[in-house]
């Protein structure tokens, strides 16, 4: 059971997110985005979610460990 | 025949040196990018250290089996999830996954349903989750699928990149992307209404 009118349009919308469509899926997908209300708020709303996903779960490197790192090369001949 | 020039020979271990140097410089310049992948494979800072710890160690001593001018951050990468699954497979069970009935769009589902159509914009949804209930979301996942979606979606590898560092069909990059995407959905809707 699906939610949305598009099926066609999940799959495609996940390829246009990560930019791994080729050229004419590409341009289908967006031909079918402008010509669909329900498919282009999903979009964005993907959009959003996965850039704030990327920011939010982010986190640096613990001061120290490539001090760790960097002993572990070996020593210089 | 017979040995080699002695100088040729110091030649070709002075430049082998220099490689080496080279390799361990442009490994170490990543390390914080490998650690943002490997702190969201595993459940605490301290297993992501030790595992980024484990990985620059094999690396350092395998270096001569990169190829330079590849990708050496999923090079990296490979090492570090090959580890993790070592790890994994001993203390960690992946738990059963319930097939979902909803499409793609879970959360904006629920969302919708939940407050009406001005849910669908996306900064309101947003603003309702917290960083500690995506982080949660994400380790929640099974690890097949969390690692498909921390390296896409945290690493930014292409599906060709993920498919090499895990050792899967693109194909199967897909699906498990696509699936767990859709189970961090629904963990976050599940978080963003309770």
């Amino acid at each position: 059971m699906s939610h949305g009118p598009c099926d066609k349009c999940e799959e495609l919308l996940q390829g246009y997110l990560d930019r791994e469509l080729t050229e004419p899926e590409r341009v289908e997908a967006e031909l079918h985005l402008d010509g669909c209300e329900y498919c282009r708020r999903r979009y964005r709303f993907e959009e959003t979610l996965r850039v704030y996903v990327r920011t939010t779960a982010e986190e640096r490197m613990p001061p120290g460990l490539l001090e760790k790192l960097t002993q572990l090369r070996s020593p210089a001949p | 025949m017979g040995e080699p020039e002695p100088d040729i020979e110091a030649r070709r271990i002075a430049s082998s040196a220099r490689d080496r140097v080279r390799f361990e410089e442009e490994a170490l310049a990543l390390a914080d990018q490998v650690y943002r992948v490997a702190r969201r494979l595993v459940g605490s800072r301290e297993e992501a250290e030790d595992l980024v710890q484990e990985t620059y160690a094999r690396a350092f001593r395998s270096w001569s089996s990169y190829t330079p001018g590849t990708n050496l951050r999923a090079w990296l990468l490979r090492i570090l999830t090959n580890l993790n699954l070592d790890r994994g497979r001993k203390i960690q069970r992946t738990p059963d996954v319930q097939p979902l009935e909803e499409g793609d769009y879970y959360l904006a589902n629920r969302m919708a349903e939940s407050q009406g159509e001005l849910a669908l914009d996306q900064d309101k949804v947003v603003e309702r989750l917290s960083q500690d209930s995506i982080v949660t979301a994400l380790s929640s996942l099974p690890h097949d699928f969390r690692d498909v979606v921390v390296l896409v979606d945290i690493g930014e590898f292409s599906y060709a990149d993920a498919a090499q560092i895990l050792d899967i069909p693109i194909g199967t990059v897909m699906s498990r992307l696509h699936r767990g995407r859709r189970l961090l959905k629904q963990q976050l809707a599940e978080e963003a209404l309770s």
